[in-house]
């Protein structure tokens, strides 16, 4: 492998932290920049903070955190085919566990007295 | 055939141990089908050390120098204090459990899954 | 004088410390808890400085080997043994050397960490006699060049282990997990047993570079490869075997558990250095290549799709971590599958060694790093469900930081360690077989909105009423977790200078056989 300085080659492609870092300050100078152009009017208290809920009046925001059980719902309900066959195998009785352990000591060897 | 029956041993133990810790539901069974297994391991150890008219590897007026090595006696005590140990954390484990949960039933204890 | 003795004997002094300090430990901590403190805290940073000693000497010296009741610590074959070394050796090469970096580096922050985070539990006099016992038994893993040795450490871990796991009862859970753990864990070390027997009977010798000169592959031989490695793949958690490995991992005190993650990846070693140094190219290594493949793109696979659903954060994690060490099945599979082969080892397989290798280290120091985070925050709110958190980045601003340089860094977010380790792992395995590569780069997006999840359901969102008397973690909970992000970035920024210094030694040391067993039996 060829290790010149702060680049590392994989063979394929190229990585060098030097340069992300570089692109990465970059672009935070030019987000600093952009922030720069915006009003200096905003007022944080005053009704300029609240949210704007097309005039009506919004729910009370710690009422409206999603919680983490409910993220990537959509998911796993598009996933059920998968979910519903993976997720009972985890089964908690060590037996079963056990099972499995064999069951690839088994294959296995059948593999590797067959197979080489 | 005779000198074949350590081997012979250690093949039953085994089946014996792995039917025990697959099949049964009591994990006190359990447990002892681990022992079993245990001392299939430790037959095969010595068996395989065993050599015929071999003596102890002590100089000391020894009747003759057809000596064994010494090293499988050697693993196999180790081993054993190891399943020792290994046999009373798992069954003071068995003993909270027990406690707990009120059932040494593998199928019942199951609070973690999925 | 005494610099020379412990510069000689630095090898089991790297065992007997913390052996020593965890059989002294409960004696101690009847003096007072302060000194228990400082007795712990001495006996670790002892530890550390002594690997780093050793470490030193395999990187300057070669394969360092220390002879256990020798005249010599080089005198691996005594004069008149016939060839054999019949004594207990430990043998430290550039791979090894390695897993103790990340061991003493873990050990160290983790039991800093615990210092802190578990003060206010009782029976702590034996609680950090396993946790020292645990860190002798991994080194001695790590180190040891003998079969038998290897099974005696690996039992002790697996104890020190469940009786960790063990340790906060939580109405019997812990407990669950713990003998879930030590079932699998006990029946795995009976397979290695079996499989030192058959091969002691067979070469006559335990040592392992002994039993690599001697390699025939007999039928028996089979037997036991086929049992070592089942009963490691086990023992590192690995689909379909890896099932305790949510439920210890999620129940441990959360120190423990970055430990037990190390302890896990020190399995993984000896799976390396079975297959590699044992068996190497006496066998179709294609095949077994194929094996470790198969089962790595199931664990990643498996692994991550099964955390998404998770609502315990801790058990989250752990999912994370039997995917994560899907991928280091994966590089060193792809290394072992073309191992035969000169034109493609170089062409791609000894970077998909590296890479394997690169993400050991790397894991165990972020994964280390969020169990640390997730346990910092355990110990603030008391509660580790998903549904329960929120709003926590209010509070506990330097947690939430921490969290994200680790949660960044196992999604594979430049310029974070774990870029550099799976980019190193795609690009190779592309060569190899592009399907693996896609599969991997897959699972390292799900990796990541498994832990935008995560974030969004601990940190964000409006600051909640119960959460409001919450404080940000102790100051010594936050140096550990510095200590590991510290790494993390480290590595992340100067990949090449870790890689050219201390992984491709350690791959090469993987794959150079002959010299392993020259550094033991003397030139051959």
């Amino acid at each position: 492998m060829a290790v010149d300085g702060l680049v590392l080659s994989t063979g394929y492609g190229l990585w060098s932290p030097l340069a992300w870092i570089v692109t990465f300050v970059i672009a935070l100078i030019a987000c600093y920049l952009l922030w720069r152009l915006g009003v200096s009017s905003y007022k944080p208290g005053t009704e300029q903070s609240a949210p704007y809920l097309s005039g009506n009046k919004a729910d009370d925001p710690t009422a409206l955190h999603v919680p983490g059980g409910n993220l990537y719902w959509g998911f796993i309900e598009g996933l059920k085919w998968y979910y519903d066959r993976i997720i009972p195998l985890h089964t908690g009785i060590v037996t079963d566990y056990l099972i499995w352990m064999f069951g690839v000591a088994a294959i296995l060897l059948v593999l590797v007295m067959v197979v080489i | 055939m005779f000198l074949n029956l350590p081997y012979v041993t250690v093949v039953l133990l085994t089946c014996l141990g792995i039917a025990a810790i697959l099949f049964k539901r009591n994990l006190l069974k359990i447990l002892l089908g681990i022992n079993i297994l245990e001392s299939a391991v430790n037959l095969l150890i010595i068996a395989i050390g065993y050599r015929e008219g071999g003596v102890a590897p002590i100089y000391t007026l020894a009747p003759s120098t057809n000596m064994v090595l010494p090293t499988p006696q050697a693993l196999v005590l180790t081993s054993i204090v190891i399943g020792v140990a290994t046999s009373a954390l798992l069954l003071s484990f068995s003993i909270i459990i027990y406690r707990k949960y009120g059932t040494v039933n593998v199928n019942l204890i199951r609070e973690l899954r999925e | 004088m005494i610099s020379d003795f412990i510069w000689a004997n630095s090898p089991i002094l790297l065992v007997a410390i913390p052996l020593i300090g965890a059989f002294i430990c409960p004696l101690i901590g009847k003096v007072s808890t302060d000194v228990r403190r400082a007795w712990v805290m001495g006996i670790v940073t002892l530890t550390t400085a002594i690997a780093a000693i050793v470490v030193y000497r395999v990187y300057t010296e070669g394969i360092v080997t220390y002879v256990f009741g020798a005249a010599a610590s080089g005198m691996t074959v005594p004069m008149d043994s016939g060839g054999i070394p019949i004594r207990i050796i430990f043998t430290i090469d550039p791979m090894g050397a390695l897993m103790e970096i990340i061991t003493a580096v873990v050990g160290f922050s983790v039991i800093f960490y615990s210092l802190s985070a578990d003060a206010r539990r009782s029976g702590l006099e034996q609680y950090y006699t396993l946790f020292l016992l645990l860190i002798a038994s991994v080194m001695g893993m790590v180190s040891t060049g003998d079969l038998f040795n290897f099974f005696v450490f690996i039992e002790i871990s697996s104890m020190a282990c469940a009786g960790l796991i063990a340790y906060r009862i939580e109405r019997g859970r812990a407990v669950e997990a713990a003998i879930k753990y030590f079932i699998i864990s006990t029946v795995a070390a009976i397979f290695l047993l079996f499989a030192i027997a058959i091969l002691y009977g067979e070469y006559n010798a335990l040592n392992i570079a002994m039993i690599a000169s001697r390699m025939q592959f007999t039928p028996l031989d089979k037997v036991a490869l086929v049992l070592i490695v089942v009963a490691l793949l086990a023992k590192c958690g690995a689909v379909p075997m890896h099932f305790w490995t949510p439920d210890s991992y999620g129940l441990a005190p959360s120190a423990v558990t970055a430990m037990l993650v190390v302890a896990s990846q020190a399995s993984l070693y000896g799976l390396f250095r079975f297959v590699f140094t044992m068996y190497n190219l006496t066998f179709t290594a294609g095949m077994m290549g194929w094996t470790l493949i198969i089962i790595g793109v199931l664990s990643m696979v498996i692994g991550v799709t099964m955390a998404i659903p998770q609502k315990d954060v801790k058990r989250l994690m752990a999912f994370h971590a039997v995917s994560q060490t899907g991928y280091m099945l994966l590089g060193v599979g792809v290394g072992l599958a073309v191992l035969g082969n000169a034109s493609l080892m170089d062409q791609f397989g000894r970077m998909a060694m590296e890479g394997g290798i690169f993400h050991i280290i790397n894991h165990a120091m972020y994964k280390g790093l969020l169990f640390l985070t997730a346990g910092a925050i355990i110990y603030r709110v008391g509660t580790r469900d998903l549904n329960k958190l929120g709003g926590l980045g209010h509070q506990m601003k330097w947690t939430m930081v921490f969290f994200i340089i680790g949660a960044l860094a196992i999604a594979g977010v430049p310029p974070l360690n774990g870029f550099a380790s799976k980019l190193m792992i795609y690009e190779s395995v592309y060569l190899f077989n592009p399907l693996l590569s896609i599969i991997a780069m897959v699972v390292s997006i799900l990796t990541l909105a498994s832990f935008v999840k995560v974030f969004h359901s601990i940190f964000m969102g409006p600051q909640r009423p119960e959460f409001s008397e919450v404080k940000e973690a102790p100051r010594p909970m936050l140096i550990a977790m510095g200590i590991l992000a510290f790494v993390v970035i480290l590595f992340g920024l100067i990949p090449v200078q870790v890689v050219s210094t201390l992984i491709s030694p350690a791959a090469h040391a993987l794959i150079d056989r002959a010299g392993y067993i020259a550094a033991v039996l003397g030139g051959v």
